[in-house]
């Protein structure tokens, strides 16, 4: 590495989290800087002439006129490497629980950059011998890193392909430490160690990308049935507040298939990050029979933290994720809500007096969203593994319309789209995801995968269903004007299958023991259920049963109370629920026939 | 000796601006003498090279380019603070204005405060009862949580924040040991003096501390006052293991000031006029509230505010429900006809409910009686507007009995006097019994021991 010169500017200006600073020419954009006597940390997003504009990821409060900045030399980074599962880390990846044992309580201004913990020793697996040749993204070392997830230490993207020269043995190892040297074929020695520099606003490297197969199995029905969500895929999740957001991003966050988490709380509540924190060491992954925290990272930036932390925060959890990615893993991020990380850029955009476009926000909105859906993806990595990143992102639009900027562009780039609704959330049907405006584009990529390994019908059966539900939707515009009493008997039926559907299958109870995840198998049987009743009792209605009596078999209630009656290591009894319908309603249709 | 400055570049709203000055500090606090006798606070928000804006606190007329000695403070605004500030009166600056002595403390506390680290977070959970059903059994405060009231000018927020200071209580453990902060920016003076003598009359208020800001009062106070009550509230919960209720009203006005002073600067408006970091600022003031790891104190906020022109849509209101948890929302409709205290149950919402309620802290069925509440209320929302088209008469007998249920629920248990304190379980009881006018096969969302246990209709 070349011997840079530390360089210093002055202070100009000081506006919130701007700052402008004289005599810095030789600064880079995007930079890493530290700001005044205090060495608040801050990024140069702008140059002119030697005037640099920095923002200040801490609060500048006290800071003055003439105090000096100081280059770092390379532009925001993470370090990656073991000791990022289970913790939590502010929008720059300084650790929270460093943060709290340095100054207690609250977050102070000036404590300088802190990373994953250097000091730590890790117990290595060496995975290759001298002669061995690497190239960028092969696994060199492993690290248990907790019992469910092993860190594959691989060759950082920037070195060049290289034989292995030495070697340490297996055992315990500091993140710094070098485990192994590779020599390259220009005779440069590059130092392999456990950890490697990012910077976050560049995508990090993989092989050629995968057509998306798989969905990433979420047990919300709601989801996994009606919209489902693919490894790989972008989804956009908007809602005013009130609507469940989070409730329902927590819920992904603890029963996605995905192999790690990586959660942002971006300018959101700071009591939701510690729930999160109480709540997910708690929880078991049903998979891996492992608490679900030792697949989870944790990213806080809340809506009182500053806000220029904010803007960088989505970057460093979507590195983390491609950072896993690059092992091999099913990297599944929640962004809790970009709608925050838009504002924020609204925000600083302001404070640089920059033309706004829409609504204030930046005319670089929607190519900055773009830049970060884009970086999600199912991929061959360096290594040749199959791999993916899923983003699913908040939105939060002001007053609950979506005909805002950061909605309508998100829509744009995502490929499935669950709209929470206030209406649904009004009468607590949650999760509050309208069913009828909501769509997954990854319907026919996964037609497949579902045939193989859910059952045949289980598509044909949720287009059934959904059906019945734009059926109700326009026979509920007639309800409103007249009421239910004048409609003919098929069509009431219509509007009881629907309740079915919505009340059996479509709420989910987050804080049921039975009902808060469903395995697909489950949730294939509760549609067989439910056709299977509307079935019969139509067979019934065609021979002129009333309603009223149809409805007053207690099979039909049994129907709407499966979900908590029918526990989750015995679904067969679903099996038999559809007999018993079967058999009640061909006895009711005896009595009238 | 600090320097003084006696000329001033521009004076521009409640903004000066001075130019060849040095060794400012960014939110510095600045003293402005004027004519020789007045003094006036305010402070650095801009630096640019050797020019410094100041925001004026008690505003700039009466300044003229010459007549004013500006000297810099070295500091922000830090507030003295010890137990004595109990039973007092402050302005929007934190100085006394009950005529008496001004608080003495070695220690003196930033009022812009710091973030709560969310590691050093303790999660709420403890209910604090109200003694008001529509709140205590559908959207029941927790101790440590931020749950404003939207309201609307006119409606009965102010009494309905005064019952809640009056009857709110515990649950064990040092419960007694509580204090109340009250933050009013830009209030009437009438408003203001109806609170302390409420507070008096509840005999509170030597629990209680007082920030005023009123409607007459300059607004660039109005943005210290919430501060300076959160600054006393965290010294209370914290450092005196207090439990803190902080009422702040009306946090319309206040953000209408930041509007204000953001377009005397010159800055690029977002919503409405509004800065585009009314989200940023609000939540520095709401995030403020809870409970921390280790100690026994906590900050319960409720902020008041006005939704202009009832909607719930508009900026202020919108930021704020995302940031708190939760809202309680009142309703002119409910006030016309009477019903005291008005909450419209369907879009009011706390969102540590449910980690509050149940067999440890109130009774095993609360969460299921709130939500089976919640999905009948809303069914009879869509009856009423089926009725007006096609008369009552013409619904379905369940369908009337919804209505019955609706009417019943709003009369007898939404609506009580401003004197009634219920207990926990008479709410809950009654929120049975009234539910028990509906058949029992519509209550979808509660388990059949419950019914069994506590439904009083006709059992099926």
């Amino acid at each position: 590495m070349e011997y840079l010169d530390k360089q210093f500017g002055v202070i100009e200006l000081i506006n919130g989290p701007v700052v402008k600073g004289s005599q810095m020419a030789s600064f880079k954009v995007n930079e890493m800087v530290t700001v005044g006597e205090r060495q608040l940390i801050g990024e140069v997003v702008s140059l002119e002439g030697d005037i640099a504009t920095i923002q200040v990821y801490e609060e500048t409060e006290g800071l003055k006129a003439g105090e000096k900045i100081t280059a770092t030399g390379s532009p925001l980074s993470l370090h990656l490497g073991p000791g990022m599962l289970g913790n939590m880390f502010d929008g720059i990846q300084r650790p929270l629980k460093k943060i709290e044992e340095i100054s207690k309580v609250f977050i102070p201004e000036g404590i300088g950059l802190l990373s994953i913990d250097e000091d730590k020793e890790w117990e290595v697996k060496l995975a290759v011998q001298k002669g061995d040749v690497l190239k960028p993204g092969h696994v060199y070392a492993t690290v248990q890193e907790t019992l469910s997830i092993l860190h594959k230490i691989m060759v950082p993207p920037y070195l060049k392909e290289g034989t292995v020269v030495e070697v340490k043995p297996d055992g315990k190892y500091k993140l710094k430490d070098v485990v192994a040297v590779i020599e390259g074929k220009d005779g440069q020695r590059s130092d392999l160690t456990l950890m490697q520099k990012w910077p976050v606003r560049r995508p990090r490297p993989s092989g050629k990308r995968v057509p998306i197969y798989k969905p990433l199995v979420t047990g919300q029905r709601v989801i996994d049935t009606f919209f489902p969500l693919a490894k790989g895929g972008t989804v956009g999740l908007p809602g005013g507040f009130g609507t469940g957001k989070t409730v329902t991003q927590h819920q992904l966050a603890k029963w996605s298939d995905a192999d790690i988490i990586v959660y942002v709380g971006c300018g959101e509540r700071g009591n939701e990050m510690t729930s999160v924190l109480e709540e997910f060491p708690a929880l078991i992954d049903p998979r891996t029979n492992r608490p679900l925290m030792e697949r989870t990272i944790l990213i806080a930036n809340t809506s009182n933290m500053p806000v220029a932390a904010r803007e960088a925060s989505i970057y460093t959890g979507i590195t983390m994720a491609e950072y896993f990615r690059d092992m091999g893993y099913d990297v599944a991020i929640m962004a809790d809500s970009t709608s925050r990380w838009a504002e924020a850029l609204r925000e600083i955009s302001g404070r640089l007096e920059e033309m706004p476009a829409e609504e204030g926000f930046p005319a670089y909105l929607p190519s900055r969203l773009a830049q970060f859906y884009e970086r999600a993806g199912c991929v061959e990595t360096l290594g040749g593994e199959e791999a993916s990143v899923t983003i699913i992102g908040a939105v939060s639009p002001p007053g609950g319309d979506f005909s805002e900027p950061v909605t309508e562009n998100t829509k744009r780039f995502v490929s499935a789209f669950l709209a929470l609704d206030k209406k649904l959330a009004y009468a607590r049907h949650y999760p509050a995801i309208n069913y009828l405006t909501s769509y997954s584009a990854y319907i026919a990529m996964l037609e497949e995968w579902y045939k193989e390994n859910v059952a045949e019908d289980m598509l044909s059966l949720r287009s059934k269903m959904i059906r019945i539900l734009q059926e109700e939707e326009k026979l509920n515009e007639i309800v409103q004007l007249v009421g239910e009493d004048v409609l003919p008997n098929d069509q009431l039926l219509i509007l009881e299958i629907a309740r079915t559907i919505k009340k059996a299958f479509l709420q989910q109870n987050a804080l049921h023991k039975e009902d808060t995840y469903v395995s697909l198998e489950k949730q294939y049987k509760m549609l067989v259920v439910i056709w299977t009743l509307h079935e019969s009792t139509l067979a019934c209605v065609k021979l002129g049963i009333p309603i009223s009596t149809i409805r007053k078999q207690s099979v039909f209630e049994e129907v709407i109370k499966m979900k908590y009656d029918v526990p989750n290591n015995r679904i067969e009894l679903l099996d038999l629920l559809c007999e018993k319908i079967t058999l009640s309603y061909d006895a009711l249709r005896q009595k009238y026939q | 000796m600090r320097k003084e400055y006696l000329k001033l570049e521009k004076v521009e709203g409640p903004l000066i601006v001075l130019s060849n000055i040095e060794n400012v500090a960014y939110d510095e606090m600045v003293e402005i003498k004027i004519d020789e006798n007045e003094m006036r606070k305010g402070k650095v928000i801009k630096i640019e090279k050797d020019k410094v804006v100041v925001q004026v606190f008690e505003g700039t007329a009466g300044i003229s380019t010459h007549n004013a000695r500006v000297k810099f403070l070295g500091e922000p605004l830090k507030l003295p603070l010890s137990k004595e500030i109990l039973g007092r009166t402050f302005n929007g600056m934190g100085e006394p204005i009950d005529g008496a002595y001004q608080v003495i403390s070695a220690h003196k506390y930033n009022i812009n405060g710091r973030p709560i680290n969310p590691v050093a977070r303790k999660y709420p959970r403890n209910f604090i009862s109200t003694g008001v059903s529509a709140i205590d059994a559908l959207m029941t405060l927790i101790r440590g949580q931020k749950l404003p009231i939207f309201s609307g000018s006119g409606i009965a927020h102010n009494e309905l924040a005064v019952q809640i200071v009056k009857q709110a209580k515990i649950e064990g453990a040092n419960s007694d040991n509580f204090a109340v902060v009250f933050g009013a920016m830009g209030v009437r003076h009438d408003d203001a003096s109806y609170f302390m003598r409420s507070f008096e009359a509840a005999g509170v208020l030597d629990h209680v501390v007082m920030y005023l800001n009123l409607a007459d009062d300059p607004i660039t106070e109005r943005i210290s006052t919430p501060r300076c009550a959160l600054t006393a509230a965290e010294y209370l919960a914290f450092e005196h293991d207090m439990h803190v209720l902080v009422i702040l009203t009306d946090m319309t006005s206040y953000s209408e000031a930041l509007r204000e002073i953001s377009s005397s600067r010159g800055e690029v408006p977002s919503r409405k006029g509004y800065p585009g970091y009314l989200y940023s600022d609000l939540s520095t003031i709401y995030e403020r509230a809870g409970m921390i790891e280790g100690k026994e104190g906590s900050i319960t906020l409720i902020p008041i505010l006005t939704m202009p022109n009832d909607d719930i849509t508009h900026p202020i209101p919108d930021l704020t429900g995302f940031i708190t948890e939760g809202q309680i929302v009142l309703n002119r409709e409910l006030n016309q006809k009477g019903i005291y205290p008005p909450i419209a149950i369907l879009p009011s919402l706390s969102r540590l409910m449910k980690d509050g309620i149940g067999e440890d802290y109130t009774r095993k069925d609360h969460a299921d009686l709130a939500s089976q509440i919640f999905s009948s209320y809303s069914k009879v929302q869509d009856l009423r507007s089926l009725a007006q088209i096609i008369g009552e008469d013409d619904l379905g007998d369940v369908d009337k009995l919804y209505l019955k249920f609706g009417r019943a629920f709003e009369e007898k248990f939404v609506a009580q006097s401003s004197f009634e304190n219920r207990s926990m379980i008479e709410t809950l009881n009654l929120g049975w019994k009234i539910l028990s006018i509906l058949p029992q096969s519509d209550l979808d969302r509660l388990k059949p021991e419950q019914i069994k246990k506590y439904y009083k209709g006709k059992k099926e």
